[in-house]
């Protein structure tokens, strides 16, 4: 795939950042920094979900495979879920999906589960700039572009396994 | 028309300019061209404004001349428009949900200032609609009958009128309030402003015609303990503190309170601000509705000791109204739509002490002057000190708890006016010398100049400054000094005054974070519920069939309260009144012959929606809200969602990123 790094900046590389926020907080909070004309750093590419609950790790994992440089999840504060309790599913799913992504070498400043009220624009603020500086300082996650030699020998090794093996 | 599930859908994208909102941070002409060569797109254009009539004949008449089965509109948040362009869609002859909307404005062109990064966000927000919509299928709102009640919760002015306005449409309405008499904080007012016409007689009348209202089920010193269910059918749990009185019982002769073994009362009088005492047994104001007395059980003898000779009891005779075996009862009742009136609270003035409040005894809140000035009240109207002198000079401190980063940023609005009533009041009873110290007069609204105008004019001295200080005047004079810096003359003032009076300011309910989660709702700044949109949708809430009414939402003087009363009564009206609501069609849904029946998702649903039929997960359409937590956390993918359906997601995720 042609890539012109995007969005496009005058030194090149700007992270690109996937974001799910839920309906009811985190967009809102989004719409509320858009009305009162905050400013905040262009890498964010929101999908909206009606709650945390929803986003399912994979979703995570598929975003930074296509190359997402990191993942930011927006939900409600904790006890204020507009379903009761999606958020603290999302909490668990997120901690067990952090530690895998930890183990694979995926930095912890990458993925991030934060609770945004629909009126915290300044927080939503805050965190995406954060986020976006520290992605920046970690530099691309590279993870949509496996180096060419990644698998080589893997399928001969595959196989020396699987003929030492008696089912 | 169907969708052409098969083939290439035929997608036409819109891009709104939004005058210049949008397109001066993003190059919407770029932005269509680059999604006209996007695989799929027939149609992509940009028009000013594609929420105006002719911008949704645009849809229309595209989806008929080039018979386009998808749509998507890039334009302002969907919270605001996503309804308008479903309509125009369906009004083109498909189904409203082959349309899909993107920001670009809120999330685009509002918080960015470059051009070109903002033009490409646009692209990729874009590019992720294109990728997603041809996934969507036609779907249908399921209709849900609606419960014609409604309840209004919290009793002061705004829910009275909510109250009375919807109970005079004939729908059945239960008012709840958790003090033993409605009325709130209007109850306790002298005058009004600007006007000055008196608080009792405009809101007497109001409050005893609750009482008396067929339509209107009453309850005080109840609170709403628990909220279940969904918009036109909530199920709503109020708990009954005890009144210790069997209300239905009761006259309201008042002989116990006359009887009770206390001679003289030892509690201080809530209504009064504690400015006198009044006994165990009480009747909270002589205008109180219900006209019920209530004991207080931390005061009362029999409570405490168990050895009282029951007066009371005795007086009440074959009345038998007194209670005191009562204890908390809860009440379920099923309701349509609920009116959240629960008002504020006033600024504490203690967490400002450099007032002293609390530390010299001749300073006090605005809300005991109200009590002071009042007929009624604990000096029958005469404004004296503590020692019982008539002060000659009054200090009245603007913004106590207003517009102070120390405590409150906002301006509590109604504090520069019942200042000025209360100088007014003060100087007419007792012709003292009245000193306002202010920030700004902020006096907007119909009559309220001219009320400024007026109280200057009667030789109310207007000081333009923050006080600073209060202290005590030397010589034992009993007076304090204000010490504030006049930013109109430039230099420092020290006025030495009687009495002080502090403008305190409109607070949150100290409890408001808990309301707003047993209603579901959000605070927005200082506390505060939060409308659904500032402007347009002032009354209404992010959980539909919630509004809100009065002072809860934020400060306001009576006019708007009511005003906004009423708009809410009508909110709830249109809702109830029309019999059923339509459902946004974002329902869980299982795939039966995917699903291996390994109940994951059973206990993870809030609602109870899902079950176990066949061997299989099955979810209740109508219990199912929409949230999505079953759907991502089922292993074998077996549980999809209308509108988030995997696909749908995974494809926006490849959309942003298609360039990265």
């Amino acid at each position: 795939m042609d890539k012109p790094a995007a969005p496009a900046t005058a030194d090149g590389w700007e992270p690109k950042i996937v974001a799910f926020f839920c309906n009811w907080c985190t967009y809102l909070a989004a719409d509320l920094a858009g009305t009162s004309r905050m400013k905040y750093a262009p890498n964010t590419r929101v999908i909206r979900v009606m709650c945390s609950g929803r986003v399912d790790p994979q979703f995570v994992l598929e975003a930074l495979a296509h190359g997402a440089d990191g993942v930011l999840i927006g939900g409600c504060h904790p006890g204020d879920c507009h379903y009761q309790s999606g958020n603290y599913k999302a909490l668990r799913r997120f901690r067990l999906l952090k530690r895998m992504l930890l183990a694979f070498g995926i930095e912890d400043e990458r993925v991030r589960l934060e609770w945004i009220s629909a009126a915290e624009a300044d927080k939503l603020r805050d965190v995406v700039n954060e986020m976006v500086a520290q992605v920046k300082a970690l530099g691309p996650a590279r993870l949509g572009t496996p180096p060419e030699d990644w698998a080589v020998g893997l399928e001969e090794e595959a196989d020396e396994e699987v003929e030492g093996v008696t089912v | 028309m169907s969708a052409d599930t098969n083939g290439q859908p035929r997608i036409g994208v819109y891009v709104c300019h939004c005058g210049t909102n949008i397109a001066a941070t993003v190059d919407v002409e770029a932005v269509a061209e680059y999604a006209a060569g996007l695989p799929g797109v027939t149609v992509s254009k940009t028009y000013k404004y594609m929420c105006s009539d002719p911008g949704q004949e645009l849809i229309k008449e595209d989806i008929l001349a080039n018979q386009l089965d998808r749509v998507i509109v890039a334009a302002c948040s969907p919270s605001l428009h996503e309804a308008t362009f479903r309509r125009a869609t369906a009004a083109g002859g498909i189904n409203p949900y082959y349309f899909h909307m993107v920001s670009i404005r809120e999330l685009d062109s509002w918080v960015h200032t470059d051009i070109v990064e903002a033009t490409a966000k646009a692209k990729d927000l874009i590019r992720a609609a294109i990728h997603r919509v041809r996934f969507h299928k036609p779907l249908e709102r399921a209709r849900v009958n609606v419960n014609p009640a409604v309840m209004v919760v919290g009793g002061g002015i705004a829910g009275i009128h909510a109250a009375l306005t919807l109970a005079n449409a004939g729908k059945k309405v239960y008012l709840v309030e958790r003090e033993p008499s409605i009325g709130g904080h209007m109850a306790q007012f002298d005058k009004t402003f600007p006007t000055l016409d008196c608080a009792a007689c405009i809101l007497t009348p109001k409050m005893t015609e609750v009482g008396q209202h067929p339509n209107i089920t009453l309850w005080t010193m109840a609170e709403v303990d628990k909220v279940d269910g969904y918009v036109g059918n909530y199920q709503v749990t109020v708990r009954h503190k005890p009144r210790f009185i069997i209300e239905e019982a009761c006259v309201g002769c008042m002989e116990c309170i006359e009887v009770c073994v206390f001679r003289r009362g030892k509690t201080p009088d809530e209504f009064n601000l504690g400015l006198n005492m009044r006994k165990p047994v009480y009747i909270p104001f002589p205008q109180a509705v219900p006209q019920v007395v209530v004991i207080d059980q931390d005061a009362c003898i029999e409570f405490r000791t168990g050895r009282c000779k029951k007066t009371c009891v005795e007086v009440c005779a074959e009345r038998n109204a007194i209670d005191f075996t009562q204890t908390e009862t809860f009440d379920t009742v099923e309701v349509g739509a609920i009116v959240v009136a629960t008002g504020f609270k006033t600024f504490d003035p203690r967490r400002t002490p450099s007032y002293g409040y609390g530390v010299y005894p001749n300073v006090y809140t605005a809300m005991e002057i109200e009590r002071l000035v009042n007929a009624s009240g604990p000096t029958e109207g005469h404004v004296t000190l503590r020692d019982g002198r008539t002060p000659e000079t009054v200090g009245i401190v603007h913004c106590v708890g207003s517009r102070d980063v120390n405590t409150n940023e906002h301006c509590s609005r109604v504090c520069c006016m019942y200042s000025l009533k209360l100088a007014h009041l003060v100087k007419e009873k007792t012709g003292a010398e009245i000193y306002n110290f202010y920030i700004d007069i902020r006096a907007p609204g119909k009559g309220m100049e001219e009320f400024y105008n007026r109280v200057a004019e009667e030789g109310v001295h207007f000081i333009r400054g923050k006080v600073a200080d209060v202290y005590p005047e030397a010589g034992n004079t009993g007076r304090v000094v204000l010490q504030a810096e006049d930013t109109l003359l430039g230099r420092v003032r020290k006025i030495p005054v009687d009495m002080v009076v502090l403008a305190t300011g409109l607070e949150a309910q100290a409890d408001a974070d808990e309301v707003r989660r047993t209603f579901n709702i959000t605070c927005g700044g200082g506390g505060f519920f939060m409308e659904r949109h500032p402007k347009l949708a002032p009354v209404s809430t992010f959980t539909d069939g919630i509004f809100l009414a009065g002072c809860c939402q934020g400060p306001k003087d009576i006019p708007d309260t009511v005003a906004q009363a009423g708009a809410a009564a009508a909110e709830a009206l249109a809702l109830v009144d029309k019999g059923f609501v339509e459902m946004e069609p974002n329902t869980a849904y299982v795939v039966t012959e995917e699903c291996s029946g390994c109940k994951t998702c059973i206990p993870l649903c809030p609602y109870t929606a899902i079950s176990r039929v066949d061997g299989k997960a099955y979810i209740n359409p109508v219990l199912c809200k929409g949230c999505g937590t079953c759907v991502a956390a089922c292993p074998s993918g077996s549980i999809r969602q209308n509108l988030f359906e995997d696909e749908e997601i995974y494809e926006e995720i490849l959309g942003v990123l298609a360039n990265a």
